[in-house]
């Protein structure tokens, strides 16, 4: 598919490289985000990246939407670095009782035992797609096929902070108390977000992750490592 | 003793706001802010402040103060706005400066014209710096005092103990009227998910502000807007001042705190120009859209910078007669000169 600028008023312009959740269209997308990042252009304020789209927001008293078109044109033929590296997480979960109260539901929608649906969750790396929706929050995927499930019919009106999440072929983690939707099937003691921190959100786009199953006895003592500011979550440098 | 306004009332929703925290969208932090930032940044130049300078926020119905300072100066901007001061509620205008001393009462009165206006005091509103802004984004906790709007009994730290010792300020020209004008869009990014028909409607037909309004956006009352195919789109970014329009048809307004991504289609986005007065509508008031190009609206942009500036240069002493006291601030003819002077 070819490429795409769309305006979106004056002050921000989307560059569109299809229409799906696919990882070669996020690497499309976090590509130009990393070239637009490193060349500065004069005018622009900040990107945002998203599945299929990246977000110029650019300030008109500096640029212009044509100025930029052109500029990021030129940008997008550069090849991709064979050197970048990304993070990859160890994010511990506890995918147990209280901390799971959809993992039931999930087992019997999938036709899983629960211990099933445990062992598929944990098992891949996932790639960290965008974050949005509340701050530090993460869309990540792909879910193996076998848990892909809708929404849920009722959205709940708050889903505890902490709490990891499936719905269709992502996985995502609500660092806030905050209304949701999604299948709630464990919970992870660490803080996604946290302003005071010289990284506020743990996770960025393009990152990695793999979840880790914890018992309770271990995410009371991560949380209390967590509140003491003692808690360093498990990352390694990988490639890309 | 450290200087503050003690909160005697909190209004609707008084929040510390400033120009919002720009470079944290890609993790999801919104840009919150002003809703209505040409007043905001008339407010701080009233006082004397650099434009973006904590202020605070008054939506719908106005807080009362008590000065807990030296003494204080403050200015109100807000398009029918005023202070009622001391307990004989004697009416001082917005759009300009006023010193008040220690223990004098102060309500913000928003009116009946806007649905916000900006108090902002000499030296600005004293809170710590959240990713490098003061502006408060509830739903996270994030800024302002304590990541919230006012409370009764709440003390607003102030950045200076007392006034400085020079002139009162005002416009010196009033602020035009927008009464009844169309606000003005780009079409898209997403108008091509819209039938022809309910682009037309977008642009032909008046809308209504549903009580549904906050700081997140508005939702709008009006004609049906039919999709094309879907009305769900893989998430995208989004930026303030678009119009999505989810499967009920009825599209929403998204403003300062709205959430960085979404899943539905965007069918205009407001010019920035225009945004500051999408945030003076109030539930209950109509709206219709215009369609401009890119390039008119970036050029109406630069306009709007240029007519800000001007505003702020052309600011003027208010006479001596008017700043010996308060008292003085509210003789007959500096009253009904700001009311005619408002839209």
């Amino acid at each position: 598919m070819k490429v795409r600028f769309l305006a979106s008023g004056d002050r921000a312009l989307v560059v569109e490289f299809g229409d799906r959740i696919e990882r070669a269209l996020s690497n499309d997308v976090l590509r130009l985000d990393a070239s637009l990042r490193s060349s500065r252009l004069p005018g622009v304020v900040e990107t945002v990246p998203t599945f299929r789209s990246l977000m110029v927001h650019y300030d008109p008293v500096a640029t212009t939407c044509a100025d930029l078109e052109r500029a990021i044109a030129s940008l997008l033929d550069r090849r991709p670095d064979p050197r970048a590296t990304t993070i990859l997480w160890r994010v511990p979960v506890c995918y147990e009782g209280s901390f799971a109260p959809d993992l039931g539901d999930v087992a019997n929608r999938t036709g899983l035992a629960p211990g099933e649906v445990v062992a598929l969750h944990s098992a891949p790396r996932y790639h960290v797609y965008m974050l949005g929706f509340l701050p530090g929050f993460p869309y990540m995927g792909d879910l193996p096929h076998e848990l892909a499930l809708p929404r849920r019919a009722d959205p709940r009106l708050r889903v505890p902070a902490g709490s990891v999440s499936i719905a269709t072929t992502l996985t995502a983690i609500y660092p806030y108390e905050s209304p949701g939707g999604w299948h709630l099937i464990g919970v992870t003691p660490i803080r996604l977000f946290d302003p005071a921190r010289s990284r506020p959100a743990l996770l960025a786009p393009g990152d990695n992750v793999q979840f880790e199953p914890i018992d309770p006895a271990s995410f009371a003592s991560i949380r209390k490592a967590v509140d003491s500011g003692k808690y360093e979550v498990a990352n390694e440098p990988i490639s890309r | 003793m450290s200087a503050g306004l003690q909160v005697l009332a909190p209004g609707l929703h008084t929040t510390v706001q400033d120009l919002g925290r720009p470079g944290y969208q890609a993790i999801g932090v919104p840009v919150s802010g002003a809703l209505d930032g040409f007043s905001l940044r008339l407010a701080n130049a009233l006082v004397g402040n650099p434009p973006g300078t904590p202020v605070l926020e008054v939506l719908m119905s106005g807080p009362t103060f008590e000065v807990a300072a030296e003494t204080a100066r403050v200015a109100l901007a807000g398009v029918g706005a005023s202070l009622a001061v001391g307990a004989e509620k004697m009416p001082a205008g917005a759009w300009q400066s006023v010193t008040l001393p220690r223990g004098k009462v102060i309500e913000v009165v928003v009116g009946r014209q806007s649905a916000s206006c900006y108090l902002a005091v000499e030296g600005g509103i004293a809170v710590p710096l959240t990713l490098g802004s003061a502006s408060t984004y509830v739903r996270a906790a994030i800024g302002g005092l304590d990541g919230r709007a006012l409370r009764r009994g709440d003390f607003m730290p102030l950045a200076m103990a007392g006034a400085s010792h020079r002139a009162e300020l005002r416009l010196s020209s009033p602020i035009v009227a927008t009464g009844d004008q169309p606000i003005r869009v780009v079409l898209g990014p997403q108008q091509e998910y819209f039938t022809e028909e309910a682009v037309a409607a977008f642009l032909g037909a008046e809308f209504r502000i549903s009580q549904s309004a906050d700081r997140m956006g508005m939702r709008l009352d009006g004609p049906f807007l039919q999709h094309r195919r879907s009305w769900d789109i893989v998430s995208d970014a989004i930026v303030t001042g678009a119009i999505q329009v989810p499967g009920s048809g009825q599209p929403i307004l998204l403003l300062a705190d709205h959430q960085t991504t979404g899943g539905y289609p965007k069918i205009a986005t407001v010019i920035s120009a225009d945004l500051p007065v999408v945030g003076r509508r109030r539930p209950g008031d109509t709206l219709r859209f215009a369609a401009v190009t890119v390039e008119t609206a970036e050029e109406l942009c630069r306009a709007e910078e240029r007519r800000l500036a001007e505003f702020v240069a052309a600011l003027e002493p208010v006479p001596a007669s008017h700043t010996v006291d308060v008292a003085s601030l509210y003789s007959g003819n500096l009253i009904s000169g700001v009311v005619s002077g408002l839209e």
